[in-house]
């Protein structure tokens, strides 16, 4: 018990030290990950890990946190899993906090709200940036083609959540594949 | 009750976006324009903060959300609500690790959903560039935080500054090999300079 508590104090503080070093989360998180749990602590193998990375790619939620929770799992059960995953968010949660009670503490001023309005523009080229790379692995052929396009048409059309969608893609993804099957 | 509310969205956002932080985007305007808590602007600044510190950015966008949803129980009730989906999925992947790794029909969801996935993130952003760029006016509810672009001096249909800001930063960030490695937080802070010097914000 007293070894197993030990364990989940060990995962808890190595998940919170990554989440205070990596900036961006997602792919700037695995090298950092590689080093922590393959090379320190021998958590988990390298094969493992690229594994866990990958499911957690194409499982509901934050790349980093769905990784997090399958080392924690593997090392300590599901006890080990929960511990990781606060560990990891843990971080987070102190640092904006404070950032954001102290800026919008300055949001008055002018140079904060000229910067800040640059910084939007900064952010709409992200998300442009991170579409652009989400292409090159998504859309693969005609089909997922019409897929992107009919999603992105109707997610700026109708006013809907986009949670609806999330079942429809399923359906035609798998629709697609068995009528190709068929042929 | 302002908690279950901040917790159902979050626990929903967690569940249903696929691929990592830029994924909930979507999402999170979406929570913005249902409940009015916020913004495409407002989002546009905690994306910028949530790029630029430490942590995954799907976290810190939702601790940030929370935040100035309901203070520091907000951000940490939005946290734990979008996490606790993937606890509870990867709990059950994990039993069965290499069913689920060789399944066909996983693979074949996943076929039809990452192209969804990357249409949803388009969607939101030609959405947030229509507001930072142009004069249209979107959908989005009250402003909360930030009240920006709200006088505007350029009569034409665009924000020729904001405009000519991020055609050079697409240019710097995409084709400009020594800029592409940056990080995106030197990119942050530059476009605070340019939108300090050039007064973006055309507050008069």
């Amino acid at each position: 018990m007293a070894g197993n508590l030990k364990l989940l104090a060990q995962l808890f503080t190595s998940f919170a030290k990554m989440g205070v070093i990596t900036f961006g989360g997602g792919m700037a998180m695995l090298p950092i990950l590689q080093r922590e749990l393959v090379e320190n602590k021998h958590w988990a193998t390298e094969e493992e890990l690229t594994d866990y990375y990958a499911i957690g790619q194409c499982t509901p939620g934050i790349i980093a946190v769905n990784t997090a929770t399958f080392v924690g799992q593997k090392c300590a059960g599901t006890a080990g899993g929960i511990v990781a995953t606060l560990g990891l968010v843990f971080p987070s949660l102190v640092i904006i906090s404070v950032l954001a009670a102290f800026i919008s503490n300055f949001a008055d001023l002018a140079w904060v709200r000229n910067a800040f309005a640059g910084i939007q523009v900064c952010s709409c080229v992200l998300i442009f940036n991170a579409v652009i790379k989400l292409l090159k692995s998504s859309v693969v052929d005609k089909q997922t083609a019409v897929i992107f396009l009919m999603v992105t048409v109707c997610g700026i059309l109708l006013n809907v959540s986009p949670a609806w969608f999330v079942p429809a893609a399923i359906i035609a993804g798998i629709a697609l594949k068995a009528m190709e099957g068929k042929k | 009750m302002i908690y279950l509310r901040l917790f159902w969205e979050f626990f929903k956002t967690g569940l249903f976006a696929v691929g990592g932080g830029m994924a909930t985007i979507p999402f999170l305007q979406n929570i913005g324009d249902s409940t009015g808590w916020y913004t495409y602007t407002d989002l546009m600044n905690m994306l910028a903060v949530s790029e630029s510190t430490p942590g995954p950015i799907g976290i810190n966008m939702a601790t940030y959300v929370g935040f100035v949803v309901a203070g520091v129980p907000g951000a940490v009730v939005a946290t734990v609500g979008e996490i606790t989906p993937s606890i509870v999925v990867i709990l059950l992947v994990a039993m069965a690790l290499n069913k689920f790794k060789d399944n066909k029909y996983v693979a074949n969801a996943f076929y039809g959903l990452r192209p969804a996935s990357t249409g949803l993130i388009a969607a939101a952003g030609i959405g947030v560039a229509l507001e930072v760029l142009t004069t249209v006016t979107t959908i989005s509810g009250k402003n909360q935080l930030f009240n920006l672009f709200e006088v505007e001096s350029i009569t034409g249909l665009f924000r020729w500054k904001a405009v000519i800001l991020a055609i050079v930063l697409i240019l710097l960030s995409n084709w400009v090999k020594p800029i592409k490695k940056l990080h995106p937080v030197v990119l942050i802070a530059f476009s605070a300079v340019v939108g300090i010097v050039f007064q973006f914000a055309n507050i008069s």
